[in-house]
């Protein structure tokens, strides 16, 4: 190759890498295999939400995915390998959010032809039936709804569902809905979205009653706002996106409904919890 | 003693001079020292006339992750000793090329020194006879990067086993691998854990007979913990004992015979439990294997119950926190101890169990040494499982003691974790009075030596977390130097009268490295801000020491080289649970990051920076 040629070649290689900078990235670290919220083909309404975002904001996704287990946000968002992680809750350690453009609650889960009907705790049959509820991987950790169960007694009838599932499998939370079609519990207690998004696909119709609160565990939090997550210190982008967000707000409304997300008015939403 | 040698006279000359050695000394021990068995029992120069070593020691090369079946990390090599080790100096460096958490210790057979890395597992073999001690090859087994996702904490490995010629080793896709220790060629791979269940593998192996003992770790994930025995020829997987479910999951059977009642009842790794629950029942095996030849049973502890909540599982959560003893061909229980019944501190109880005889107020006795994650140090006979011990090492306020006579342990009720309830200064925090770093025994002092942690922790149930898509309320853990003003502690333990016998004691940082003892009558540790140190093993004065460039977390270790001389070994490469606030991806502003360890351990940025070297040591 003669050294114009070399030259001419380098300036391609330069030209090229200069268009990519043209189009700059939104990088987004998400779930491979996780809906309703994003896998690897783009199904889930987080991936959904970033094309939009980023066309508005003249940028391409791309991707680092990682399965949402522990240190998720230590291995990915503040290793550095993206800017956003498309849903986190406010109030989150390990992540500014950018305002909330959603909110959800806990929700009872049951069979329709079962007539279960469940919206308290305090429901007598809930001593008797088999309740699934999903077991997190952290020390001492486990949902609201299963703190508000087990300080009531209700301890040897719960079904614990490892909330990370396998991973071979597709939507590994989601064994905890599987169950409830399944028969293998009478009633589940679980995060709205997964549950509103695989209740509305599911060929066993399914009931959903969200869990509004509970009297006797008043700390207890049932419905979390959920908001972009940015690293700590990235006002910048952080403002960009909410502009986004609050221009695009009736329609991220609307997308959501379309999956099946239980939402909460924001404006109802109870605020964060505090560190006392 | 073949179990220990190598297999051919041409791959280590000296170790079979040193092997005939022992063989020597092996009789005479028998003239005055406890009947052995099978003539396994060895008495080592210018060791303690009442002690006795129950199988042969390092003494040349380190063929298995302690160097010996007993957990003692002693060798008797001694041309490095208090005269001359103020002259040791670095004559090689090796690089992984990988900046995680560099735990366990290399291995020397014959005139080669193999390395297993952390994730992605190579294995790398350097030759010892020539200047520079160069590569001979790298094997990449090309592990499911899946693993890098679940694993808790770091990926680390912490070390092979060498037998028949096959470096055997644990990868983090739960499998294990053969390679041929030549060539570095595969000889087989098995499959003994599905990391699609978070089931991942950092342990090491041991080799007994021509069996592999393979753990797994993933309790935080609801990992059902085991112990997986493979053919050594094939990697045939022979048979697997459980830590929770039926007496038939967890191998238990009519020569079951746990000392106390507490441990007695069919099925126990089920009606522990609420039902069902113990199908996610934790007791991941992810420490060190201990194996007694003239008992012919192997020993290791189990980690902590799975769902760590433990308002969600009332009950003892048989078998976790537990010390088993099994026969290694059958895989069938002798004896069980739970040292804590229903956990509610993630106390894995997985740390080494040092195997020694030696006269126990009065009498000869085959002791377990196991000091532990809880803050005592436990010593229990190990031929009936009967706890003669129980004495407290570093600080502790969730138990008072050990009963002796059940066995039963005296919690502190109020520092019992509830979601909700605020506990303050529950000590030691859940990373324990001491890690999985390994204690090293020598018998020419009677003395244990304790890599230690003074690290307490405020409990909380407030906390917006994540995970899968699910946001809940979270119990946080805040964690801090514990009282003493000192948050590590090397020290002397005498075993026989149960007491601390000198410190060193490290401000601002826990003491996370394994120790090595050597006939030398030295013993060596590192520190996190990455000082190697030989410390004199009576007195405690340190004789010398080197800044590597990492910090340390890994295990020292001994050799004699091809051109005779004693070399030294250590990895200096900051990371695992709590040295993995040092990595980049850790922010140091979060107190509750790395599982709670970052509070404790929030200036290691300022002290050290992620490496990935092994040095090498002589004169």
């Amino acid at each position: 190759m003669s050294s114009v040629s070399k030259f001419a070649s380098s300036l391609l290689l330069f030209a090229s890498s200069a268009m990519c900078l043209a189009a700059p990235s939104l990088r987004v670290c998400a779930d491979p295999n996780n809906l309703p919220y994003s896998n690897d083909q783009k199904q889930g309404f987080e991936n959904e939400l970033a094309t939009l975002i980023a066309g508005d904001l003249g940028m391409q996704v791309t991707y680092f995915w990682f399965p949402q287990r522990e240190a998720f946000f230590q291995k990915t968002l503040n290793s550095g390998v993206c800017d956003v992680v498309m849903g986190a809750p406010s109030g989150l350690d390990e992540a500014a959010t950018t305002q909330p453009y959603y909110s959800s609650t806990y929700v009872f889960i049951s069979r329709r032809d079962s007539h279960l009907h469940i919206t308290s705790f305090d429901d007598p049959r809930l001593r008797m039936l088999k309740i699934g509820v999903h077991v997190l991987g952290e020390q001492d950790d486990s949902l609201p709804p299963v703190h508000a169960l087990v300080s009531r007694g209700i301890v040897r009838n719960l079904v614990g569902f490892s909330i990370f599932g396998n991973l071979s499998e597709k939507n590994p939370p989601a064994d905890l809905i599987k169950a409830v079609t399944d028969k293998q519990v009478d009633v589940a207690v679980a995060w709205g979205p997964m549950a509103g998004y695989f209740a509305q696909r599911s060929k066993v119709p399914l009931d959903l009653t969200p869990i509004a609160g509970d009297p006797a565990n008043p700390q207890l939090p049932f419905s979390f706002a959920i908001g972009i997550g940015v690293r700590q210190g990235d006002a910048a982008l952080r403002q960009r996106l909410n502009a986004e967000l609050t221009r695009r707000h009736a329609e991220i409304e609307r997308m959501l409904r379309s999956y099946g997300i239980p939402q909460l008015s924001l404006a109802a939403q109870i605020a964060p919890p505090t560190e006392d | 003693m073949d179990r220990l040698a190598c297999i051919s006279r041409r791959l280590c000359p000296y170790a079979f001079i040193t092997a005939l050695a022992i063989v020597g000394v092996t009789s005479a021990a028998q003239k005055n020292g406890p009947a052995a068995a099978d003539g396994m029992t060895t008495n080592i120069p210018g060791e303690l006339p009442t002690v006795h070593l129950v199988s042969p020691v390092a003494d040349g090369q380190w063929t298995m992750p302690a160097g010996d079946y007993g957990n003692t990390r002693y060798s008797p090599l001694d041309k490095i000793n208090t005269s001359n080790v103020q002259n040791l100096h670095v004559v090689g460096t090796m690089s992984t090329g990988i900046p995680h958490g560099h735990e366990g210790a290399p291995l020397v057979v014959g005139s080669t020194l193999y390395i297993v890395t952390p994730f992605p597992n190579n294995l790398i073999a350097y030759d010892l006879t020539k200047p520079g001690m160069p590569q001979k090859w790298i094997f990449k087994p090309n592990p499911d990067i899946t693993a890098v996702g679940i694993a808790c904490c770091d990926v680390v490995n912490r070390g092979a086993s060498y037998a028949d010629g096959k470096i055997i080793y644990n990868l983090l896709d739960a499998h294990t691998v053969a390679v041929d220790a030549n060539t570095g060629k595969l000889v087989w791979k098995t499959q003994v854990g599905d990391i699609h269940y978070g089931e991942t593998i950092t342990g090491a192996p041991i080799v007994v007979h021509n069996i592999v003992f393979a753990g797994n770790s993933g309790g935080e994930l609801g990992v059902r913990g085991k112990l997986t025995a493979l053919d050594l020829k094939t990697g045939k997987i022979l048979w697997t004992a459980y830590n929770s479910g039926s007496d038939q999951d967890a191998r238990i059977g009519p020569d079951f015979h746990p000392f106390y009642a507490k441990d007695r009842g069919k099925d126990l790794g089920i009606k522990t439990w609420t039902p069902g629950q113990w199908k996610m029942g934790g007791g991941t095996v992810w420490g060190w294997i201990s194996y007694d030849p003239e008992l012919n049973l192997i020993y290791y502890g189990t980690g902590n119950p799975g769902v760590w909540n433990p308002d969600m599982r009332p009950g003892d959560n048989k078998w976790s926190i537990t010390i088993w003893a099994r026969n290694p061909e059958t895989g069938m229980a002798k004896w069980a101890y739970q040292i804590e019944p229903h956990d509610n501190f993630d106390y894995d109880e997985i740390m080494e169990n040092v195997l020694v005889d030696m006269p126990w107020q009065g009498q000869m006795r085959k002791l377990l040494i196991h000091p532990g994650r809880t803050g005592f140090v436990f010593v229990m006979d190990r031929e009936t499982g009967e706890l003669l011990s129980a004495e407290k090492f570093e600080p502790v306020t969730w138990a008072n003691g050990v009963d002796l006579k059940t066995g039963v342990v005296s919690r502190n009720q109020d520092k019992d974790t509830h979601f909700g309830k605020y506990t303050k200064d529950i000590c030691p925090s859940s990373t324990g009075a001491k890690e999985f770093v390994p204690s090293s025994f020598s018998p020419k002092t009677g003395y244990l030596y304790i890599p230690a942690h003074n690290t307490c922790e405020d409990y909380m149930g407030t906390a917006v977390n994540y995970i899968a898509g699910t946001p809940y309320l979270g119990a946080s853990v805040r964690m801090y130097p514990g009282p003493g003003d000192y948050q590590g502690e090397f020290m002397a333990w005498d075993v026989a009268n149960a007491r601390k016998v000198w410190s060193i004691k490290e401000p601002n940082l826990p003491v996370y490295s394994g120790v090595l003892t050597t006939g030398g009558d030295l013993a060596f540790y590192g520190t996190m801000d990455g000082w190697f140190r030989a410390v004199d093993d009576r007195s405690g004065k340190v004789l010398w020491q080197f800044k590597t460039a990492s910090g340390i977390v890994g295990n020292p270790m001994t050799f004699t080289g091809p051109d005779g001389k004693q070399y030294v070994a250590i990895y200096s490469g900051i990371g695992g649970w709590m040295g993995a606030s040092a990595l980049p991806s850790v922010s140091a502003d979060d107190p509750y990051a790395a599982l709670g360890t970052v509070g404790a351990m929030r200036n290691i940025k300022s002290y050290t920076q992620p490496g990935d070297l092994l040095y090498v040591f002589s004169f």
